[in-house]
């Protein structure tokens, strides 16, 4: 399926939150937003991903 | 008072370093580290942004978790409102699962002022969802006292625009904030220079923070020594009570006449 990752089309054979995660190979945690709505890490893993779902995945970076 | 005894609060949580350092702009993770430890701070601020596989300083975590005694207190920059800061802070909540944040909202990237408005509202209903609020403000003593009256758990006004190295621009209004204020009174950016950092806590200042000062010094772990140096040294000054300011000379001599009379050599 397609969905907008970090603002950018992304096509996925994700199911689950956790799985498009896994996808990104992250070194670091980070965490999901899925539609505007932040999905708690217990939750990655049963959260449905949907067509057309806006994601952003987020992390640490520098900041004062 | 000992040292110990003197300690920064925070809401329930107590710290005896009064310095904060931001790691933002260090020229890598190894020296922002090395600089974290040599100023002693056991609260440093991060930021928020989208996770990009391809960008290096996704390690930047790493040594900072590793370290003992240091808390990480995320920051909401990049957020434009009230809205966004909320989400920030919920966001970084996910990733450290501090209660400690930085509301941070200035929409205009020419000048980085913080934005009054939002910036309450944002701290009003973080700090009634039990968050510890740290509000980066523009040197306003009635703000700061509103933000104190919705549960904020310090006020953070600016010394000077952020990274500008204008020292205590803001010193007379923040005189006035310190002198009214029952919370810890943190001066959050603008500050150049250690001396700048003891002057701040003498005028009665709780804290510091501190980043563009150290990330752009010529070695930024000697500067974050200099700078916990100077900020135990303002406190200590502080405490030990500042003589008046004087209109005219006196004399710390006695000004005795024995030099009189005494014909030529």
């Amino acid at each position: 399926m397609r969905v907008l990752l970090n603002g950018e089309p992304y096509e996925t054979a994700a199911r689950f939150i956790s799985e498009l995660i896994a996808e990104q190979v992250p070194t670091v945690r980070v965490a999901a937003v899925v539609n505007d709505r932040v999905v708690p890490a217990a939750e990655q893993a049963v959260t449905l991903l949907a067509e057309g779902d806006r994601v952003e995945l987020l992390t640490f970076a520098g900041g004062g | 008072m000992n040292q110990e005894d003197d300690a920064l609060v925070l809401g329930d949580h107590a710290y005896t370093s009064r310095l904060l350092l931001g790691t933002g702009k260090f020229a890598s993770a190894d020296v922002m580290a090395r600089a974290v430890v040599a100023s002693g701070a056991q609260i440093v601020t991060v930021a928020l942004r989208r996770f990009d596989r391809d960008r290096p300083d996704d390690a930047l975590l790493t040594p900072l978790l590793a370290m003992e005694g240091v808390t990480l207190m995320p920051n909401t920059s990049g957020a434009r409102n009230a809205e966004e800061a909320i989400q920030a802070a919920r966001i970084a909540r996910e990733l450290c699962g501090s209660r400690l944040v930085k509301v941070e909202i200035h929409p205009n990237p020419r000048h980085l002022m913080p934005d009054p408005i939002e910036t309450y509202q944002a701290a009003r209903i973080l700090a009634a969802d039990g968050w510890l609020v740290m509000p980066y403000i523009p040197p306003d003593p009635v703000l700061a006292k509103r933000l104190e009256e919705v549960g904020c758990a310090s006020v953070m006004p600016l010394g000077a625009a952020i990274g500008s190295g204008q020292g205590l621009a803001s010193a007379e209004l923040l005189k006035i904030i310190v002198r009214e204020a029952c919370i810890p009174v943190i001066v959050d950016a603008g500050l150049r220079a250690p001396s700048q950092a003891a002057a701040a806590l003498e005028m009665g200042c709780d804290a510091v923070l501190v980043n563009t000062a150290v990330a752009d010094a010529g070695d930024p772990p000697a500067m974050a020594a200099a700078f916990a140096q100077a900020v135990k040294a303002g406190r200590s000054a502080r405490q030990a009570g500042l003589m008046p300011v004087g209109q005219e000379a006196q004399a710390s001599s006695p000004l005795t006449t024995f030099l009189q009379g005494g014909g030529r050599v």
